[in-house]
């Protein structure tokens, strides 16, 4: 049961702002109240604000999505995971609507924004957010921002877009709006999505790993066909014997083994256990279809090689080097390497290789961290910094201590490390003469990829 | 909606001021209300769109509320939304104005377009305004029987809006009832879905005052309900599933077999991407299965995966809130994950309410096998940039230290903290280097030796320095330095500001003066005055006992202050075991996330839908009973440090019980209680100001500290003896509807056997014994120390009932038991009977 719902936007201005209950149960100025809560947290040391809270007897839920704050209220000890849920599906069925998410879309939207609210929520209760239902309920146009300012629809356009944790497909289409040409265009997105976490131990070698992944999908077919999806024959689920299926594996070399999988409502794993093959109906607008988890060993695409020396009483030197352990054919984009110094450097002075194109550099007096960005790493190419640090004290040999570890971000569109796979994309589809678009699109990114010193 | 309240508010230079533009929207409105012109519905809709961004950004528009009703009487349904909007937002505030909408959504309602229809009675349902609800039971009535489902969807929310604006026109107009029937009934899952909504914020604020009411919400649970909605489970929307399923997780089946039927049905559900259908699932799993513990540590075992899943994929936000749910079953049941540990290592970009999280797992799962891994991972985040990770990390490798058998190399790790030269790690090490020192005396040697290198001067954090006077006086026999350093600390005894550093300066001075008196006396006697001249009043005092001590006998005043002191085998748990226990009761609730129960941060309206066992739990572990009992051999703490606090309350109870305490030859927790009562017997005697009321107020003060000293039963009144029918019988319902409402007419504690508690691994042979004295058992659960008993029994041959909670704690050899019985002058009788079936199983 929810009281309120609330989009502020990074200044805390009130974008939309629904009571959903008008029962008097929370008060009025929840969102200054939240907003004050949530800018202050920080400043009272102890990190960002969680994403639920209590105020006063009145629960605060919040998740930030493209830089805006979804915020639900209530006084009822309801299950937090629903609410979260409930707020990030408010946002995915807004953007499916609106093309684009952004404080922008959202003012010229509002209206619209409101319709949906109130089909979304009656009385505090969820009654649905499906896009596809939403659709027959809901009647204002959506108007749309200027799309041309935006990234292209073809499969490069995701990866122009660097969000931290769910990169989202560049899809900036809405699943209502007409195209200017007055047609809908038949097509239809999956994406492969994976982030990555390794950690490397000082002596190089793999402390943990993992890759969480997403088989994101986002259909614009008119009819609702039936779609067929086919991951790796070898495809196995559940690791170290504990497998919760059943299959007599024979994990060979080259299997691709998930600890575990879950899927969207909407999917059917009928002859999942036969073949591998996931069959739906996809409802309209942007959803998971599949999300996975692997621990299985994986080579990372990236080696790090840091080394921290100190050079005479004041001085020590840095040296970071980056090894590309992935095809020639692929490139890695949006690069950026991080390394924390000692809190007593002063200055910090760099070079690189010659002939190094792209690549920026830069120590950050506030935090005393060194930042190497490289705009693209080509498969098989090795890069190394050099840094000479000043520092400001002794650092009493400590300094391996008190410097890293070493983190790294980075993009690398077609390329997964999992080697999951879409064999094929079926549509099942009565006229033969109209063949939908079909993208199949990979990308890893990395989520948390550190080196230790 | 923004609130009109907002107008107040000062607005900021981008946006509008508001009057004028407000005149200006309204005359432009009046042109247009009655236009027929071509594209005057868009330039409506304009006008429409800027009144409803002006009311959201907090400006009163509702001066023009005539105008936009009479603008929308067209047939354009985007008008007719914002309008309903509209309405929906300013008809409270201005009831007059409300009854002019009356007529046109009454109208609407009838509506060829269910669209329009479904709308129309949701504005109608939305004003809120009590003396309009005369006209909202007709359109409702027909609502709930419309052929649109949208429209009955609408309807039964609709119905739920009018009990909240006058419950008797609801409960007159016999909605409930229609609403039962329909979620029997209808077609469309969503219809059912509210149904089930309304009706249990209906009958549950209903059920307090009517009999009918409290029986009808129970029967939302009746096995027929409940399967009736789990065989049409996939057919509800992801939101309508967690609905169901929180329903489902309170029902208790009669027979085992129902158990695995529903797990079985609801198996896939733990697949689903939606978290929120997975904790719910979950939440089903474990209260079915708590009563059996092979099974339900299977679904530990089998819910793994799914949650870990959960936590690495969606948005932080989302992971954070199942990671909650992951913590509490970690922290339960550590032994389950402990292979799991790497998945509870820190990621650098987490944000520290996880980060804080993990470290809790990683410390709850540590054994034998992979605490060298962890503790290793640990002191990586010691040099973190974030400081009060780089903190809690240190804490967590003192956590381990103190709950593992094999300390060596984590000792070494510790010492390492202290040459890191880092303020912080510094302090943190040495707090945790005295706690490490009062569990395993044995490693003073090395201990001393790092300490004794560390300047007190770098030592700033009050904890710490605490921690390390402690030391100084602790071990003055083998620090070569400790009086000098204490000398010198008592030197600047004005400058230090923190009072409870100058009590431990007091105390580790005096242990320094009986090891080591001609070099201490000069500091001895400096600190003693420097205290009695105190401004705060603990150190004054301690000062001035300690002067009076010296005065009166020093080896006396030595054997006080400095008595051998016994290593401390635990330390106390901040959370009761039975706050715990609830806060798992509340699984997939906010309780989890806060780790808190429900009743320390909502009031009892707001706890969540449906409350029946909740409130049994709630009668018996009620807020006093949260910690004021506190057995013998653990130290209360409420510190968030527990460690410090208890040592400050031992010091200060070595004086009161004469050292007998600490002297006693072996640390037994019978000795020692059976001495602290005894000594306690004394001091209540030979005070004369408490002597007056003796001996019951010494029982009393027996009850208070929790010895568990047999209270001798009252002599009843010679009652006829009372027998029991023995084939009894009482359905659950009827049991949590009599336990509601009886009050407790009997509440006792007994120790326990240790016989009684080995009988304890098979609560089923309990059970079977009590059912052999005609007193049945309906639920039971709990886990090792923590068993939960409810029994009933009757009398024979009349149907008077007896009810029974009984939780037994199998490390404390408490037995707390509350006797409700509808003839409550019985009680005495039954009590009496139930305790001697409980000793002929020897439990007692």
């Amino acid at each position: 049961m929810i009281s309120q719902f609330f989009v502020l936007s990074q200044r805390g201005d009130n974008i939309v702002f629904r009571d959903c209950e008008h029962r008097g149960e929370v008060q009025k100025g929840t969102a200054e109240i939240f907003f004050r809560k949530v800018m202050f947290w920080k400043e009272d040391g102890e990190g960002d604000a969680p994403p639920v809270f209590n105020v006063d007897g009145v629960n605060y839920f919040h998740v930030k999505v493209a830089g805006l704050l979804f915020v639900a209220t209530t006084r009822v000890n309801v299950s937090p995971s629903l609410v979260l849920e409930l707020l990030q599906r408010i946002a995915r069925v807004i953007k499916d609507y609106l093309g684009v998410l952004n404080e922008d879309s959202l003012r010229k939207n509002f209206v619209l924004v409101y319709e949906l609210l109130d089909e979304v929520i009656d009385f505090g209760y969820v009654q649905t957010t499906s896009t596809e239902l939403l659709k027959s309920y809901v009647f204002n146009e959506p108007i749309m921002v200027d799309a041309a300012r935006l990234p292209s629809l073809g499969p490069g356009g995701i990866f122009m877009q660097r969000s931290k944790r769910m990169p989202g497909t560049a899809v900036t289409k809405s699943v209502v709006a007409n195209e200017p040409g007055g047609r809908k265009r038949e097509e239809i997105f999956v994406d492969i999505i994976e982030k990555i976490s390794v950690t490397f131990s000082s002596s190089g070698y793999i402390l943990t790993s993992e890759i969480d992944g997403t088989i994101q999908m986002k259909s614009y077919l008119t009819g609702n066909p039936e779609i067929r999806l086919a991951l790796n024959d070898d495809l196995s689920i559940g690791s170290g014997g504990r497998s919760i299926y059943d299959y007599g594996s024979s994990s060979g070399s080259g299997a691709v083994i998930l600890d575990d999988c879950n899927f969207h409502e909407s999917v059917h794993l009928d002859n999942f256990d036969i073949d591998r093959t996931l069959s739906l109906v996809p409802p309209d607008g942007e959803f998971p279809v599949m999300n996975y988890r692997m621990t299985q060993e994986f080579r990372p695409p990236f080696r790090i090689n840091a080394l921290i020396e100190e050079a005479g009483p004041l001085k020590a030197e840095v040296i970071l080097k980056v090894r590309a352990e992935f095809p020639s054919s692929t490139t890695a984009n949006a690069i950026i390497v991080q390394m924390p110094l000692p809190t007593y450097t002063t200055r910090a002075s760099f070079e690189l290789e010659p002939g190094a194109v792209g690549n920026t550099t830069d120590f950050k007096e506030a935090n005393k961290r060194l930042e190497w960005g490289l705009k693209k790493v080509v498969g098989g190419s090795e890069h190394t910094l050099r840094a000479k640090l000043t520092f400001s004290q002794e650092s009493h040999g400590n300094i391996m201590k008190e410097s890293g570890p070493v983190s790294m971000t980075f993009t690398i569109p077609m390329y997964n490390c999992s080697r999951l796979q879409v064999k094929y994309l079926q549509i099942a589809k009565k006229s033969k003469t109209d063949n939908p678009y079909r993208w199949v699109r990979y990308v890893t990114q990395s989520n948390s990829y550190v080196a230790r010193l | 909606m923004a609130p009109p309240v907002q107008s107040q508010r000062s607005p900021s230079p981008s946006q509008p001021s508001g009057k004028g533009e407000v005149s200006d929207l309204k005359l432009q409105l009046r042109q247009l209300a009655g236009s027929r012109a071509p594209g005057v519905d868009d330039s409506k809709r304009d006008l429409f769109k800027k009144v409803i961004s002006y009311m959201t950004i907090g400006i009163d528009v509702s001066s023009v509320f005539g105008e936009m009703v009479m603008c929308s009487a067209a047939s354009d349904i985007v008008l007719k939304k914002m309008c309903y909007l509209y309405v929906g937002n300013y008809a409270k505030v201005n009831p007059d104005l409300a009854l002019l909408t009356i007529n046109f959504l009454q109208r609407d309602c009838k509506d060829e377009d269910p669209m329009i229809r479904g709308l129309a009675l949701r504005s109608l349902c939305s004003l809120r305004v009590a003396n309009l609800v005369e006209y909202l039971v007709g359109p409702l009535g027909s609502g709930l029987k419309d052929r649109s489902s949208y429209v009955r969807t609408v309807a039964v929310m609709g119905v739920l809006k009018l009990y909240h604006i006058s419950a008797s026109t609801c409960i007159d107009a016999d909605f409930p009832a229609i609403l039962k029937n329909m979620m029997f009934n209808d077609s469309e899952t969503q219809v059912v879905a509210n149904c089930l909504s309304a009706l249990q914020e209906i009958w549950s604020s209903e059920a307090s005052t009517s009999e009918e009411a409290s029986r009808e919400r129970e029967g939302l649970l009746s096995k027929t309900n409940v399967y009736y909605l789990l065989n049409r489970i996939k057919e509800f929307s992801e939101w309508a599933q967690c609905l169901v399923l929180e329903l489902v997780a309170k029902y208790v089946p009669s027979e085992g077999s129902e158990i695995f039927d529903i797990m079985n049905l609801l198996e896939d559900r733990l697949q689903h991407a939606n978290g929120a259908v997975v904790l719910a699932t979950i939440k089903v799993f474990l209260q079915l299965t708590l009563s059996m513990t092979d099974v339900h540590q299977q679904v530990y075992e089998r819910i793994k995966a799914p949650l870990l899943t959960l936590v690495s994929s969606g948005s932080p936000e989302q992971s954070y809130a199942v990671l909650s749910h992951l913590h509490l079953l970690v922290m339960r049941a550590p032994f389950i994950f402990s292979s799991d540990y790497k998945h509870f290592y820190c990621q650098y970009n987490e944000p520290s309410y996880v980060k804080k999280l993990k470290l809790e797992m990683l410390t709850a799962v540590a054994n034998e096998s992979n605490t060298y891994e962890i503790v290793t991972e640990l002191c990586e985040y010691a040099a973190n940039v974030d400081i009060p990770i780089a903190r809690e990390s240190i804490r967590a490798v003192g956590k381990i230290a103190l709950q593992q058998y094999d300390v060596n190399a984590i000792v070494d790790r510790l010492l390492q903290f202290l040459e890191m030269e880092k303020d912080y790690v510094t302090a943190e090490a040495l707090v945790l280097v005295k706690d490490l020192l009062r569990k395993y005396p044995q490693w003073s040697q090395d201990c001393i030796a790092v300490v004794g290198n560390i300047s007190s001067k770098n030592v700033q954090e009050p904890k710490a320095k605490a921690a390390l006077i402690w030391m100084l006086g602790e071990y003055s026999k083998d620090m070569h330095d400790a009086p000098y350093i204490l000398e010198s600390l008592i030197e600047n005894w004005e400058e230090e500001h923190s009072a409870e550093v100058r009590l431990h300066l007091l105390t580790a001075v005096m242990k320094c003066f009986f090891k080591r008196p001609p070099e201490t006396q000069k500091a001895l006697g400096a600190a003693l005055a420097a205290g009695l001249a105190d401004f705060h009043q603990d150190v004054h005092d301690r000062a001035l006992f300690y002067y009076r001590l010296l005065q009166y006998n020093v080896s006396v005043a030595e054997h006080v202050v400095d008595p051998p002191k016994q290593a401390v085998s635990v330390f106390a748990d901040t959370q009761s075991s039975e706050i715990k226990d609830r806060i798992f009761d509340e699984f997939n609730s906010l309780s989890v996330v806060y780790q808190k129960p429900s009743y320390m941060f909502t009031d009892k309206e707001h706890r969540g839908p449906l409350e029946f066992s909740d409130e049994v739990g709630n009668i018996s572990i009620g807020i006093e009973s949260a910690g004021t009992v506190v057995p013998v051999q653990r130290v209360e703490a409420n510190d968030k440090d527990l460690l410090l606090s208890t040592s400050e309350k031992e010091e200060s109870r070595g004086p009161s019980n004469n050292g007998s305490v600490y002297s006693a030859p072996s640390y037994d927790a019978s000795a020692v209680s059976a001495a602290a009562s005894q000594t306690l017997l004394e001091l209540a005697i030979s005070n004369p100001t408490v002597s007056g009321h003796a001996p019951q107020p010494s029982l009393e003060i027996d009850d208070l500290l929790g010895l568990g000293l047999p209270v001798e039963p009252a002599p009843a009144p010679s009652p006829p003896p009372l027998k029991l029918n023995s084939k009894a019988a009482l359905d659950p319902s009827t049991f949590q509807q009599k336990w509601r409402q009886l009050p407790i007419s009997l509440s006792q504690e007994h120790s326990i056997s240790p016989e009684g508690v080995a009988g304890l691994t098979a609560p089923q042979a309990l059970l079977r014994h009590m059912q052999g004295h005609s007193i049945h058992c309906i639920a039971s659960g709990g886990q090792s120390p923590n068993f939960k008993f409810f029994f009933f029994a009757q009398k024979a041959e009349e149907s008077s009932t007896f009810l029974v909670e009984c939780i037994i704690n199998t490390s404390s050899a408490k037995a707390q038991m509350k006797i409700k019985a509808d003839d409550q002058s019985l009680s005495e009788a039954f009590s009496a009977l139930f305790q001697s079936a409980l000793s002929k199983f020897g439990l007692l």
